[in-house]
């Protein structure tokens, strides 16, 4: 009996066999996403776009790709979807959002997060962070501490002078301090009255 | 002496109908949340209303983000495992069990039964845990408040069965890549029993509370309709998609964990609208509580993690302390992470929310590459737009209130 792939390479013969440890998955060069996925929905009924998500690979070549997660809600067989984007510097897929209106989340998602640009997206705006935020933060490059940026309320920015800053990676207030003479006690936080430590003697005992 | 002077009042009449003229078609811009009750978290709403009717509904989410599949590329498979408990915060068991299953695919591991079936035990429980808050919260919205006391206290009784199996009542942690982090206390499954015992005479009493009450039918069916078409088109899953009655349960349909093995229903149901979504979550901790059942009978003896898998999970601390060779064993662990072989997987549980799905690709070692999670969550308010126009402003509540989502998992 054929296989998903090789039907699917039969059809298509840019369609290429991807390895996987799961599920039936191929490759799809992104010019031809869209005449695939008619395909794939008209045709052999995989009615559900689970999800999608982008990857930076990090690879020589291309960098950017978008894997996708199709469902046949009858025969209950799942279907993975690659492509990769062919642009490094702007990378752009087309948008499944008219088939699937899943996608149009799932695409903001991935926008957000990488940069990469859906051609045909009804309204492909940042999702999880904010409008005006200047960065991808799921590319490689991107420091798991966060980059400084302005805060997303221009009037409390102004009010406040306060801004997006990196989270402390160290020196956090349960870490001891890099100083010479450093306690324990300077380090951690405690309740209740911290007047007192080995340096100053406790309120009312003789140091 | 007193004068009178008179006033012209014009035509009043015509006046107040040129105003009612005038206003017709003006339409106002309600903001919703993010922190109001009926949002269930930090969800926000752009309403747009003409009167009491909506016009458009945008939800504006992300206010719970915390960028976990950042922090998950910088961390070994098992630091991951908290991580995991603040998804579906109201089921974090489920959230642990699934995660974990994703590695193991993975990693091509085979759990032994035991493992097995205290994971089958943990999801029903999680599911029961995470319907009765869900049920409870709903009867709330939609003006039920009593409901919400009979199963809060129903579910304080199982964070109690929680914290004695995990240590922690809410961010349980429990498993690990290759197993579970303990074997179950000394009889934890008679009082889960005991449990299960109590909880069926609640659900009936909810039952018979919410199904035919009066208030509650008008205020829930043929509100918020998800169609078949739509539910599959914008890949909704869980029970609100069985609610659309579409028969789907990864549990019957890609069993894992050894579903296949246990006896049960999955209700679905006819219309797809607040109230067949409220029956389907009634019926499923029916049918949880019969799989608990089951898996308390037979429970098999044996290891409760994957003995063979020596690279990937950490030995018991009394062979730790008392071996050199599973000492070495237990610090490469720790060190570096459980060692995964390279490759790719997808994988979806199904969680009481919906199915969470975890896509992972490994480049070996002990550090995910990429870790992206798919909260169905996510998916459910993302139909919003499509469900609200049309409904009354008092609907957004039962409709949010129907949907189960918790922002946890949709924000990540």
């Amino acid at each position: 009996m054929d296989t998903l792939v090789d039907t699917l390479k039969a059809k298509f013969n840019f369609v290429t066999p991807r390895a996987s440890s799961d599920t039936e998955a191929v490759n799809v060069p992104a010019e031809n996403l869209l005449a695939f996925a008619h395909y794939l929905r008209d045709e052999l009924g995989y009615d559900m776009l689970l999800d999608l998500c982008g990857v930076d690979w990090d690879v020589a070549g291309l960098r950017f790709g978008v894997v996708y997660q199709f469902y046949h809600s009858g025969k209950k067989t799942y279907l993975r979807v690659a492509t990769l984007a062919p642009d490094n510097m702007a990378p752009a897929v087309p948008s499944l959002a008219a088939l699937w209106p899943s996608a149009d989340w799932h695409e903001r998602e991935a926008y957000d997060m990488f940069g990469i640009q859906f051609v045909g997206h009804p309204n492909l705006k940042r999702i999880l962070m904010w409008d005006g935020y200047e960065f991808y933060p799921l590319r490689k490059e991107f420091p798991l501490a966060g980059i400084e940026s302005e805060l997303p309320a221009a009037d409390t920015a102004e009010a406040t002078n306060a801004k997006v800053i990196a989270a402390p990676m160290m020196g956090g207030p349960f870490n001891a301090k890099n100083e010479e003479h450093h306690h324990m006690s300077s380090a951690e936080p405690r309740a209740g009255d911290q007047s007192w430590t080995e340096d100053k003697p406790k309120p009312g005992q003789k140091g | 002496m007193a004068t009178s002077t008179e006033i012209n009042l014009g035509d009043v009449g015509a006046r107040s109908a040129a105003y009612a003229e005038e206003m017709q078609g003006e339409h106002m811009t309600l903001n919703v949340g993010p922190s109001h009750p009926t949002t269930h978290g930090v969800l926000r709403l752009l309403i747009e209303l003409d009167g009491d009717r909506v016009i458009k509904c945008e939800p504006v989410i992300g206010y719970l983000h915390r960028g976990d599949e950042k922090i998950a590329e910088n961390m070994t498979y098992n630091q991951f495992v908290p991580y995991t408990d603040r998804l579906d915060y109201l089921a974090p068991l489920a959230n642990n069990v699934a995660y974990a299953i994703a590695v193991e695919k993975l990693a091509k591991l085979e759990m032994p039964p035991r493992c097995q079936a205290i994971r089958v035990i943990c999801c029903e429980l999680a599911r029961i845990s995470s319907h009765l808050l869900g049920i409870g919260v709903f009867g709330m919205d939609a003006g039920a408040w009593t409901i919400f006391m009979y199963t809060f206290t129903q579910r304080e009784k199982l964070y109690t069965l929680f914290e004695e199996l995990t240590g922690a009542r809410f961010t349980t942690s429990y498993t690990r890549i290759g197993g579970v982090a303990r074997d179950m206390p000394d009889g934890w499954l008679g009082r889960v029993n005991k449990f299960c015992q109590d909880v069926l005479p609640v659900i009936d009493e909810v039952d018979k509370l919410l199904t035919r009450n009066k208030i509650f039918l008008q205020r829930t069916e043929g509100i918020g309709v998800i169609t078949k078409e739509d539910a599959l088109a914008y890949g909704i899953t869980g029970a609100n998609l069985r609610a659309a009655g579409i028969e789907a349960d990864l549990r019957k349909d890609n069993p894992y964990c050894g579903y296949e093995h246990y006896d049960f229903e999955v209700p679905i149901g006819t219309r797809g609208d607040c109230f067949d979504r409220y029956l389907v979550r009634l019926e499923e901790m029916r049918q949880s509580v019969r799989i608990v059942r089951q898996a308390i009978e037979k429970m098999p003896e044996g290891p409760w993690y994957a003995e063979s898998a020596k690279k990937i999970f950490a030995p018991p601390k009394s062979k730790v302390l008392s071996s050199m060779e599973e000492l070495i064993q237990n610090f490469m662990i720790v060190t570096e992470g459980p060692q995964i072989p390279p490759g790719e997987v997808y994988f979806e549980a199904e969680n009481p929310k919906g199915a969470l799905g975890f896509y992972i690709v490994s480049k070996g070692g002990g550090v995910p590459y990429r870790l992206h999670i798919k909260g169905p969550s996510f998916v459910s308010l993302g139909i919003l737009p499509k469900i609200m126009p049309g409904h009354l402003l008092t609907d957004i509540t039962c409709i949010l209130g129907s949907l189960d989502f918790v922002l946890g998992e949709c924000d990540r």
